[in-house]
């Protein structure tokens, strides 16, 4: 495209290099000189200019249509691959949270039935209104039938935890709960005790103590034999705070639920 | 001297009036660049080989930048204008590399 030559050769072998470029560096401008100034002077002003704009503008105002398009198609791949993810992302976190709401309320379920079976099962001390029996007896008159009778009055009334106390201990009154006599004295689940006896129960208090006290009852047994005395309490708060270890079933175990 | 003034002068000048370039101008006036850069190029070898004419530069640098615009144009108008420039720009590339190392074999017998 320039009509330079190429050849490696220099035309003016004599003249040396050095005065060559002092000659042309002191020599007297003449016009044609003053036009290749003017080009040059053109050629800096365009680099600078293109410089400047393109530093300026960025880079996509210098792009040409083919670039714009495919720089738009790259754009709106990304944007379509990028929804599509938060389209996923959303998804699995609505997942979560309706899983997360299933859990708990799964947990506070299994939590509350926990409990339920812990004061049944005599696991857990149980606190609520309720009615405290005392049998005075201190000529060893009452016996076994009486506490047993007793137990099954407070149960049949629809108390829900029960615990007897004496001087020889504390029992958890539960459904296998045994009465028994040993000597002068009366055993529940094998622990002997003397009166006076306590027997704690949590339920309705007015309908424990009226199951106590109906005629011919347990207050009335206990009061008939000689020199015992029994007294009802009822209470908007009593405590069962004796504790029984649950016993794993030897042979038992659950059966799947029967199909209809 | 007076060539190396005006280059100077043009550095200058684009500076301080910071011109704004034309919509139509825009695609042209990177690869014009690159041709009136290889043209000056070619000047600074022929001044070295003693072979500089004044006249002889003056029409090759507006020659390769006219041509190189047409080139520019004309890829433009056929669709291929990318490829086009970048083909010039590759030639005109390696026409200042030769160049250049003409001169350093002059300047530095190397």
């Amino acid at each position: 495209m320039t009509d330079q030559p190429t050849s490696d050769q220099p035309a003016v072998a004599g003249e040396s290099l050095h005065r060559r470029l002092t000659r042309a560096l002191f020599a007297r401008p003449g016009p044609a000189q003053l036009g290749v100034a003017a080009l040059c002077g053109l050629l800096a002003f365009a680099l600078v200019t293109q410089v400047r704009t393109t530093a300026g503008s960025g880079t996509l105002a210098s792009a040409r249509p083919d670039d714009l398009v495919s720089i738009l198609a790259d754009l709106s791949g990304r944007a379509d691959r990028l929804r599509s993810q938060v389209a996923d992302l959303q998804r699995s976190a609505a997942l979560l949270r309706n899983g997360s709401t299933r859990d708990s309320a799964a947990l506070a379920q299994a939590r509350a039935r926990a409990q339920t079976l812990g004061i049944l099962t005599g696991t857990l001390a149980a606190r609520g209104p309720g009615v405290v029996l005392t049998i005075e007896d201190p000529r060893l008159q009452i016996h076994s039938d009486v506490v047993l009778n007793a137990i099954e009055e407070l149960r049949d009334a629809g108390a829900e935890a029960m615990q007897i106390a004496g001087t020889g201990g504390v029992v958890r009154v539960i459904t296998s709960t045994s009465v028994g006599d040993l000597g002068s004295r009366v055993t529940v689940d094998g622990v002997a005790l003397t009166a006076p006896l306590r027997l704690v129960a949590i339920g309705d208090p007015r309908t424990l103590a009226t199951a106590l006290g109906i005629p011919g009852g347990v207050v009335d047994t206990v009061d008939a034999a000689a020199g015992a005395h029994a007294i009802v309490t009822t209470s908007p708060s009593v405590t069962v705070a004796a504790l029984r270890a649950l016993a794993k079933p030897r042979y038992a175990s659950p059966a799947p639920a029967p199909t209809p | 001297m007076i060539a190396a003034v005006g280059l100077l002068i043009g550095v200058l000048l684009g500076l301080i009036l910071q011109p704004e370039v034309p919509i139509w101008l825009e695609p042209y006036l990177p690869i014009a660049v690159v041709a009136a850069l290889d043209a000056v190029f070619g000047a600074l070898r022929a001044f070295l080989d003693g072979i500089f004419d004044d006249k002889v530069f003056v029409v090759s640098f507006v020659s390769n930048v006219l041509i190189a615009a047409v080139i520019v144009y004309l890829g433009d108008k056929l669709g291929v204008g990318g490829q086009l420039s970048t083909g010039v720009i590759v030639v005109l590339g390696i026409r200042i590399f030769s160049n250049a190392a003409a001169i350093r074999r002059r300047v530095f017998r190397a």
